[in-house]
């Protein structure tokens, strides 16, 4: 039986058609955001809108370039690009250049700057993909755990050096894929539990926490087996985070620095501050909220295009949606979301191959965590953490880095029929 | 918690979509539920602009501009667009010292840093004309055109009164008025401040976040055009205003003239009276302060608010409550030695023939015949009180005792005492028509105004009603159609006026004003003397011209300059002339009143700021 295969053949038009969309509206977004009667033209390249025609350009054409490639390269070249993206990550903290605060860029030209960490994510997933699909590696061993920790942990630690606290909590999102492959609930139950402990202390005190935390485990001691095994295991962790929320206090008051304290004390109610720190979230939920049902209608968003809202083309591109196309859009850009990453997880299930899967799970786990934490900022239920809305926030690097993301899924995908035979 | 690995997908696929779920739920509740972030958003970007209508003008009755506008310029400023400023240039250009500018600058930033706020207060054209070339300099400033009142013929200030700046108060109880708008302090501004105001506009535009307007709100669908005030015509006759007032110079004192057939007044001037346009603009408080210590108090507007008694014009009411009352005829008469002597009380009287008849006791102002006279009307009845109280009614109706109420700048009411009031200081049934005699020339605890008897003089001239004496006489395009313009009867019948207008015109023709007789127009006049305890008495004429037909009627008061045929006289005399032949033709006698100076000291003129000539 002769078949000819075009490469276009079995990739998943679904993932696609949903990313063509995205960057269409994220494009549209950041044209209304920046909009200046002034400068109608679409092609000018010295505003963001121009730029990010320059990026969706070249984002597609390196799409297509992905889905040309050997499926089998991508797997090979896991370590290299890994290997690569660490050296940048270390060069740019010596040859970076520092915008906003964050030595994180580099500059090419005077006009394009390339943002490495955006493509550790990249890297991260392929690597760990790579790792744990390695002949005879066993995730239930420790050692295993251990080395995929370090590499996730290592990219991670690198952005943290570069003071953009933002993209390396991103690598918080790999517990997901970890969990999928093997490890324990109780990890994702911790880090749930650990965020959980961290903002209730911060609510209410260290002492009250104590409280909770002792007749929480009182409770679950009575509902499960009453032995001394499980005393002390339930004891033990009762008296590890009543520790812990002691310890909050210090890490806030010393670990953190003063504008991420604030950003927490007022996503938390606690410091009402709308002209200081909580101008932003005030203004991104006046922008969103004055919305309405069906928006103020295409252009006509006062609040983000007289620019009282910060990073509108970036950060809080969010809101030009909210504001411009009111609940109505809001609601089509969440379902794209959660239709796009139930897709990635339902095509990244289907694979034979456990390196597509788990690669899948990181692409899905990374675009998650960007999707919840962009949104939730935006309307007020997450402190200001500077991530962007993939595909639709104004930016190169973070375009380039989740098409080579996305793209690479699609083209392992399409692939796995090859791999059959 | 440890599900089989392939049922993870659930686990994780759940939290993907509860989370959307979440957003979705907390989107409804921020976009569609909650509607105050709409608010919050329109007070963003929405900036009310406030554009300011012309002040109505002041026309005369003859279509001469009293009060018009003259544009002026605030410099104002918006704090955050403050950029790149040479301090030291900018503090040259506006005279000011680099200190002021810091204090000021400091103020203004205090109170907003993106609302604009007025630097200098009221630029000339001229300085705004140089101001002007080097604004491009000085970012973040700009300029707002407003206007200031003017008076181009100097005149009528206490009538057409002031304008000011609002205070707090005022825009407290007023939501019209916003802090820094203008309104009517006083006089005609002040009554007719509704319609001279006209309507504020209301620009609304958008601004972005740094305060720069970005065109208007929905196509001006919400922007209101500012509405000019209506322009008002004055009954005031500017030329006769500015005449008597220079008749009036280095005299204390006032002159009310008003047309009987409608009560509009054709001159309020009071003395010393100052030049308008001092209080007007930066200049006001300076010059207000000044005035208000002056000794002979400028500020005070005698015409309405000096309360004399009114000597001898008073026989007039008297002798027609007389006749009402029929206690006297015109065949009834008295004689006089000198005055009217009863018991203790003496009325003195000066040199005249003796008897008189009710006519002639007009004529040579008798006092013996008046005692007589208002003892009848009191002792007429069952009772003095009783007789008092009539006769306290018929003069109440000539408008005396009680204010006009009309667009008057603060007048008096002026006091005719009541009947109870007597009954307190004698005791009830203790007092007799001897006890209050000397009401019956005008003396005692009688009080009037001006404006009272040239309103009385007005009656007469009427034969029997008033119409409330008033200052406007049309606004906008609308002539004035109200209590103004309704008769007000007296309680007399008109056909006894005629005997007292006859020797209204023996006074001038033969009598106490004969010197100020005119040519070719007979009129008809009464002098009196206002007893004044500080000092020389003062001098009051009351008249109206011509008799027949009578087109003015006048009330003139000297103060301290004796008898009423002196002074107060001779100046009727001339407004009437002036008034009724456009002409005059007795240069001596204009040159007697113009010379003389009857101020108790010489006059030291106040030394007022001017803030820019209106020639």
């Amino acid at each position: 039986m002769r078949k000819q295969t075009s490469i276009f053949d079995n990739i998943d038009w679904v993932m696609v058609s949903i990313f063509l969309v995205m960057i269409f509206l994220g494009w549209i977004s950041i044209y209304a955001a920046v909009y200046n009667e002034e400068h109608k033209s679409i092609l000018d390249t010295s505003e963001n809108y121009g730029k990010q025609l320059i990026w969706i350009g070249s984002s597609i054409f390196i799409a297509a370039v992905i889905l040309l490639i050997d499926g089998k390269f991508y797997t090979i070249s896991a370590y290299p690009v890994y290997g690569l993206v660490m050296l940048l990550l270390i060069l740019v903290l010596v040859f970076g250049r520092e915008v906003s605060g964050s030595k994180s860029w580099f500059e090419i030209g005077s006009n394009f700057r390339i943002q490495p960490a955006e493509f550790g994510k990249f890297a991260t997933a392929l690597v760990v993909a790579k790792y744990l699909s390695t002949m005879n590696i066993k995730f239930e061993d420790n050692k295993t755990k251990l080395i995929t920790a370090a590499f996730i942990a290592a990219p991670a630690l690198l952005i943290l050096l570069q003071n953009d606290t933002g993209s390396a909590l991103v690598y918080g999102a790999f517990l997901f894929v970890l969990y999928r492959e093997g490890l324990s609930g109780n990890f994702l139950m911790a880090g749930v539990a650990v965020v959980l402990v961290f903002i209730v202390t911060l609510l209410f005190d260290p002492k009250t926490m104590m409280w909770i935390v002792g007749v929480i485990a009182f409770l679950i001691f009575i509902a499960g087996k009453r032995n001394w095994k499980n005393a002390l295991l339930i004891g033990g962790t009762a008296v590890v985070f009543s520790g812990m929320s002691y310890s909050v206090g210090y890490v806030v008051d010393n670990v953190l620095e003063i504008h991420q304290k604030t950003r927490i004390n007022v996503m938390l109610g606690k410091e009402d501050d709308p002209k200081g720190v909580g101008y932003n979230v005030n203004q991104s939920k006046i922008a969103i909220g004055s919305g309405g049902f069906t928006g103020k209608g295409f252009l006509n968003g006062t609040q983000t295009k007289y620019k009282f809202v910060p990073e509108q083309s970036t950060d809080f591109i969010f809101c030009t949606v909210g504001e411009e196309w009111g609940f109505m859009g809001a609601f089509v850009v969440i379902v794209l979301f959660l239709f796009l990453l139930v897709r990635i997880i339902y095509v990244a299930e289907r694979q034979k191959s456990t390196f597509t899967r788990i690669y899948g799970y990181g692409v899905a786990s990374i675009l998650f965590f960007h999707f919840a934490v962009n949104i939730a900022m935006t309307i007020g239920l997450a402190p200001v953490i500077g991530i962007p809305l993939p595909f639709f926030s104004y930016g190169g690097s973070s375009l380039w880095a989740f098409t080579i993301l996305l793209f690479v899924f699609i083209k392992l995908d399409a692939y796995r029929m090859q791999l059959l035979r | 918690m440890d599900l089989r690995y392939s049922d993870r997908k659930l686990l994780i696929g759940g939290v993907i979509v509860i989370t959307g779920i979440i957003f979705l739920i907390r989107l409804f509740f921020l976009q569609v539920l909650d509607d105050s972030y709409k608010l919050s958003a329109e007070n963003n970007v929405l900036r009310h602009m406030t554009e300011y209508p012309a002040r109505g003008l002041v026309y005369d009755r003859n279509g001469k501009l009293l009060v018009y506008n003259e544009a002026y310029y605030d410099l104002m400023v918006i704090p955050k667009q403050v950029d790149d400023l040479d301090t030291l240039d900018f503090c040259n250009t506006l005279g000011i010292t680099v200190e002021d500018f810091k204090q000021r600058m400091q103020k203004i930033t205090d109170y907003s840093k993106h609302k604009p706020s007025v630097f200098e207060k009221q630029l000339s054209s001229e300085f705004y004309a140089m101001l002007q070339e080097k604004l491009h300099h000085y970012k973040g400033f700009f300029t707002q055109t407003r206007t200031l009142r003017k008076y181009p013929s100097r005149v009528a200030a206490h009538l057409l009164g002031y304008v000011g700046e609002v205070d707090e108060r005022m825009t407290k109880d007023n939501v019209y008025y916003k802090s820094g708008d203008y309104i009517g302090v006083s006089g005609i501004e002040k009554y007719y401040e509704e319609y001279l105001r006209g309507q504020k506009g209301d620009k609304v535009m958008m601004v972005d976040v740094k305060n720069v307007p970005k065109g208007s709100f929905k196509n001006g669908e919400y922007d209101k055009l500012p509405v000019s005030g209506l322009d008002l015509i004055s009954t005031i006759d500017g030329e006769l205003q500015a005449y008597a007032e220079k008749l009036m110079q280095n005299k204390i004192g006032s002159v009310v003239a008003i047309e009987p057939s409608t009560g509009e007044i054709l001159v309020l001037a009071t003395s010393p009276t100052y030049d308008p346009n001092l209080l007007v603009g930066r200049v006001r408080s300076a010059n207000y302060s000044l005035m208000s210590k002056d000794e002979f108090k400028p500020l005070f507007n005698r015409a309405l608010m000096a309360q004399y008694p009114p000597g001898s014009t008073f026989k007039l009411v008297n002798n027609l409550i007389g006749q009402q009352e029929k206690v006297v005829f015109p065949q009834t008469t008295y004689g006089c030695r000198m005055g009217y002597s009863a018991g203790p009380i003496h009325v003195g009287c000066h040199q005249h023939p003796s008897p008189l008849n009710l006519l002639q006791s007009v004529q040579h102002s008798c006092n013996a015949y008046y005692c007589n006279v208002y003892r009848n009307i009191l002792d007429s009845k069952k009772s003095v009180r009783e007789g008092y109280d009539v006769w306290r009614k018929h003069v109440l109706s000539f408008g005396f005792g009680k204010k006009f109420n009309t667009d008057l700048p603060s007048e008096l009411k002026g006091l005719i005492p009541t009947g109870d009031y007597y009954d307190k200081i004698y005791g009830k049934s203790r007092w007799k028509s001897l006890t209050v005699v000397s009401l019956s020339i005008g003396q005692g605890e009688l009080g009037t105004t001006p404006l009272q008897l040239a309103n009385l003089v007005a009656t007469l001239a009427n034969r029997g009603f008033y119409y409330p004496p008033h200052l406007v006489k049309q606004i906008g395009a609308k002539k004035i159609e109200n209590e103004f313009t309704t008769r007000n009867y007296t309680t007399i019948d008109s056909g006894y006026f005629q005997l007292v207008i006859d020797g209204m015109e023996q006074v001038v023709e033969a009598g106490t004003a004969a010197r100020s007789k005119l040519k070719g127009i007979p009129y008809c006049g009464k002098t009196g003397t206002a007893q004044n305890p500080h000092g020389e008495d003062h001098s009051v004429f009351v008249c109206f011209a011509p008799k027949d037909n009578p087109k003015i009627a006048l009330a003139v008061f000297v103060e301290n300059s004796g008898k009423g045929g002196t002074y107060a006289a001779p100046i009727a005399s001339l407004l009437i002339e002036k008034y009724l032949t456009d002409s005059l033709r007795r240069p001596l006698v204009e040159e007697f009143i113009l010379n003389a100076n009857l101020m108790p000291k010489p006059v030291e003129k106040p030394v007022a700021k001017k803030e820019t000539s209106i020639d």
